[in-house]
C-alpha cells in the first residue's frame, strides 16, 4: 500500500518536472536575447538536479545524491561565467 | 523501494515531493508566459527555493527514516543552491541591465547622473 503511494506520486513529480525542464528548454530555444538563454539554462540546471533527488527516492540509493550536488555546483559556475561574459566579453581577464 | 515503509512516511513524502514539483513546474511555465527579462528572474527562483527545499526535506526524510539514522546530505545541497541563485541572478541582471543601457533601449532606468564634486 505504502509503496505504491510513493511509487505513483513519484511518478506524478517525475512527470512535472519534465513538464518543467520542457518550458526551460523552450525557453532556451526561443529566448529572444542571450541572457533570457542563460536564466533558461539555469533553471533547467536546478530541475535536472531535483529530478536527479527523486530518482533517488526511487531506487532507494544514495548515488544519485553526489550527482546532484555535482550539477548544483557546476551550474553555479557555469552561469556566473556565461553572465560574466555577457558582462565584460571575456570569462577570464 | 524496500517493502515495509511505514505509511505515514509515504504519505508525507509523497505531499512534499508532489508540492515541490508542482512549485517548480510553475516556476517553469512561469519563464516561458512572462513577457520581459526582468519579471521572467524571478520566476525560477520558485524551484530554487520552496520547491527545491521541498523536494529535498522530503529525501532527507526518507533516507533518515529507512536508514535509521540521520540524514542531512541533501540540506548541504539546498544551503548551497539558496546561497549561489541570489549571486548569479543578480550578476545576470547586471549584465542584461548594461546590455540594455549600451543599446539604448527603452524601459530600463538610466544610469544615475554622478553627482558634482562639492570640493572643486
Amino acid at each position: 500500500m505504502s509503496v505504491e503511494i510513493l511509487h505513483w506520486s513519484l511518478l506524478a513529480a517525475q512527470f512535472l518536472l519534465a513538464l518543467a525542464m520542457l518550458a526551460a528548454t523552450y525557453r532556451m530555444i526561443i529566448g529572444p536575447r542571450a541572457q533570457d538563454r542563460i536564466l533558461a539554462l539555469d533553471a533547467l540546471y536546478v530541475v535536472a538536479l531535483l529530478l536527479l533527488v527523486t530518482l533517488g527516492i526511487r531506487t532507494n540509493s544514495q548515488v544519485y545524491f553526489e550527482l546532484a550536488m555535482l550539477i548544483g555546483l557546476l551550474g553555479f559556475v557555469g552561469t556566473v561565467a556565461l553572465a560574466k561574459f555577457l558582462l565584460r566579453g571575456e570569462v577570464i581577464e | 523501494m524496500i517493502a515495509d515503509l511505514p505509511l505515514w512516511l509515504s504519505i508525507v513524502v509523497s505531499v512534499f515531493v508532489v508540492l515541490g514539483a508542482l512549485l517548480t513546474m510553475a516556476g517553469c511555465f512561469g519563464l516561458v508566459r512572462l513577457p520581459n527579462f526582468y519579471l521572467r528572474i524571478h520566476a525560477p527562483t520558485m524551484g530554487t527555493s520552496m520547491g527545491g527545499g521541498l523536494i529535498l526535506l522530503a529525501s532527507a526524510l526518507y533516507f533518515t527514516i529507512t536508514r535509521d539514522r540521520l540524514v542531512l546530505h541533501e540540506m548541504v545541497i539546498f544551503f548551497f543552491v539558496t546561497i549561489t541563485t541570489p549571486v548569479t541572478l543578480m550578476l545576470l541582471a547586471r549584465a542584461s541591465l548594461f546590455r540594455d543601457r549600451v543599446e539604448g533601449n527603452d524601459g530600463v532606468p538610466k544610469r544615475p547622473t554622478p553627482t558634482p564634486e562639492t570640493d572643486a
